[in-house]
């Protein structure tokens, strides 16, 4: 292992080189399009293995030659973002149902109109019922270490469900950090070639991808839903196996600080998470008993912890990275849901930095305050005074 | 002769999808992987537990069956799984013509080896003949409908040997199920190149079209010989071979057996689209040599 300043998409990109993948697939989007530009460089100087790298003619057909390629038992990767993320949402939902575990790194960024370039968590919050797993990162290190767990978690015979790891556009993506690169030694130890159970051979052939008429559908999406539940405890037995391995333990689905005593819990997920972190721990300094809840796993989503978690707050502060248009920020929605008949604390919603609005330290302290004034709802912060004009 | 696609399978009687399947399938000797798009055939084959395919099957979604083929195709290149057989497409005249054509053309410009096969029965037939890129002017379909205004579709039918030359694909033919040597001989021609193919196989629709089901074959040999469905055949860009026809046949014999064209022969406009059938068949009568 070697410590190197690097930037977000080289860390994911030389992470994907060591799980030897045999096909990539991908079309540039902003600002996903210097992990596959990396990947690319590596695959013309011959250091991929056994590996076809393919510029496809659209997301959708990317995601499209990966569904042919896992299905024959390629391991596979990808990377996209925002209106690549939804171009690809048909063959994706696809791909779940056929249980092919494709892994992605989502560059996270705001979905148009109007067009922007820069961070949230509209793109991926988009594919939520999709039947993919979805982890939020906090930084490069931990972007560069999900890779090997998220193909170990999604190849498991248990799951073989795609996999999506989110990290924050620009903000992670092209941001200059340390990273303890891993070494192939570490990955091949960790992470063993795909065997999948079935795949697309003339020595037994199968049908892929089948019509399922009202008497047999049901029953396709019921092992879905088991899977998925399936799911976390495969996450939390390789997430337990890095640590171990890696000496890097970034907790289990969920991970905390200070929530032991805490009456108000703060909730985030993907790089927000540093700062609110700081916050907290200046509050803490000041003896205000707050605490901390990174959502790591957004799907599936940990119910038993979060019960666990929160079980004696009084008050929950979400920060949202997206908007439910007509409802209100995603995560507090699936957070209240989980709750509900748990407990009594008030949930306080807050959207912040949609379109890479900045977030400043100040905003984060601001919304956990002001918690204690107002009425449990959801929250716009952040924004400028304007007038709304109806023509 | 083993069976690649079964019996037992739900198409109509007198379908000529599998008789399509069945000899690309022969001719191949069924070492080949098959990606099918949703459509009658994918209907027809792939329902759980009744799958008529005896090889490797795969259906992802409409649009995609060229790109799903060319992730089959890497993957096998990078397992070193190439021998395993032939990759190739059975996907209809919409999946190729229309919502797939940008899949397609992504597939043919990076030149995957893979054999696509359009299976053309002119119009969205699974959903009860809606018209495609592909449906001929003049044809009766539920989204072109004859009114007192409009006589069937107006506009032509896509021209998918020119969009696959255009793409500079290897070898590029049109097949008809009224001669099903002929495509044995075109798949197994076609599998020598190294790279993108593609053959468009002119399957009569029984319900569609609104023909006899015992009629298929000589509705689809009626095609060819009036000289609206050339069969021709062009390896690395150059036309090789054409089918020439004995004596040729107006185009209203082909018209008036089948019910999508038959108010072609009362219609205010009627007069005027089989004009341009016709003319539509003298120009490929001369363009390709079809008189013998």
């Amino acid at each position: 292992m070697v410590r190197k300043v690097v930037r977000g998409f080289y860390a994911v990109a030389h992470a994907v080189k060591l799980c030897r993948p045999n096909v990539i697939c991908a079309y540039p989007i902003t600002p996903q399009t210097e992990i596959v530009e990396n990947l690319a460089a590596m695959y013309a100087n011959g250091e991929l293995e056994n590996c076809e790298y393919i510029t496809a003619e659209s997301e959708f057909g990317a995601a499209s030659i990966l569904v042919g390629a896992s299905a024959t038992g390629a391991r596979t990767f990808t990377a996209t973002c925002s209106q690549g993320l939804i171009l690809m949402s048909e063959v994706l939902w696809n791909a779940a149902g056929m249980r092919l575990p494709i892994v992605m790194v989502i560059a996270n960024r705001s979905l148009s109109a109007p067009l922007s370039i820069w961070n949230d968590h509209q793109d991926s919050m988009a594919m939520r019922d999709a039947c993919i797993m979805q982890v939020y990162v906090e930084n490069n290190q931990e972007a560069h270490d999900m890779i090997p767990q998220a193909y170990k978690i999604a190849e498991n015979r248990d799951v073989m469900l795609p996999f999506m790891v989110c990290m924050d556009g620009y903000k992670l993506t092209h941001a200059y950090e340390p990273v303890d690169l891993l070494d192939q030694e570490t990955v091949d130890k960790f992470l063993p070639p795909y065997d999948p159970p079935i795949k697309l051979t003339t020595k037994d052939p199968l049908t892929f991808g089948c019509y399922a008429p009202p008497h047999c559908y049901m029953e396709f999406r019921v092992v879905m839903q088991r899977a998925m539940e399936r799911a976390k405890k495969v996450m939390e037995d390789v997430f337990e196996e890095w640590a171990g391995l890696t000496g890097r333990n970034w907790g289990g689905l969920i991970a905390t600080d200070h929530m032991e005593d805490a009456e108000v819990a703060v909730v985030a997920m993907g790089s927000v998470v540093g700062l609110v972190r700081d916050v907290v721990e200046e509050m803490r300094k000041e003896g205000k008993k707050v605490g901390l809840v990174k959502i790591r796993s957004f799907r599936p989503f940990p119910v038993e912890d979060l019960r666990k978690a929160l079980k004696d707050v009084e008050r929950i502060v979400v920060f949202e990275r997206a908007v439910s248009f007509g409802h209100e920020g995603p995560v507090a929605m699936e957070l209240k849901s989980a709750l509900f008949g748990h407990s009594d604390a008030k949930v306080y919603s807050f959207a912040v930095g949609l379109g890479g609005r900045d977030i400043p330290k100040q905003l984060v302290r601001k919304c956990i305050e002001k918690s204690e004034e107002i009425e449990p709802g959801f929250y716009f912060e952040g924004v400028k005074d304007f007038e709304e004009v109806i023509v | 002769m083993k069976f690649f696609f079964s019996s037992g399978h739900g198409a109509c009687p007198g379908c000529a999808l599998p008789i399509a399947v069945k000899n690309v399938l022969y001719a191949l000797e069924g070492k080949c992987f098959v990606v099918n798009p949703t459509g009658c055939l994918e209907i027809i084959s792939s329902q759980y537990d009744r799958s008529a395919w005896g090889v490797p099957y795969i259906h992802s979604v409409f649009e995609n069956a060229a790109a799903v083929a060319a992730g089959i195709e890497a993957a096998l290149k990078a397992l070193g799984r190439k021998d395993e057989g032939h990759v190739v497409v059975f996907a209809g005249d919409g999946a190729t013509a229309d919502i797939g054509i940008g899949c397609l053309s992504g597939m043919f410009d990076r030149d995957h080896d893979v054999l696509y096969i359009c299976l053309d029965n002119e119009a969205y037939q699974n959903t009860g003949n809606q018209q495609s890129g592909l449906t001929p002017p003049g044809s009766n379909t539920t989204t072109t409908p004859v009114g007192k205004l409009l006589p069937g579709k107006v506009g032509k039918k896509k021209d998918m040997v020119a969009f696959a030359l255009a793409h500079g694909v290897k070898y590029v033919a049109t097949a008809s199920v009224a001669y099903p040597m002929d495509i044995r001989r075109k798949a197994k021609r076609a599998v020598e190149f190294e790279g993108a193919k593609y053959i468009q196989i002119h399957c009569p629709c029984v319900t569609g079209w609104g023909i006899n089901s015992n009629e298929t074959v000589k509705v689809a040999k009626l095609a060819v010989e009036t000289a609206l469905y050339p069969l021709v055949e062009y390896e690395n860009g150059e036309l090789v071979r054409v089918r020439k026809i004995k004596q040729r046949k107006p185009v209203e014999e082909y018209l008036k057996v089948q019910r999508r064209f038959r108010h072609l022969f009362k219609h205010p406009k009627g007069k005027e689209i089989i004009e341009m059938l016709q003319k539509i068949a003298d120009e490929n009568a001369k363009r390709f040599g079809l008189d013998e």
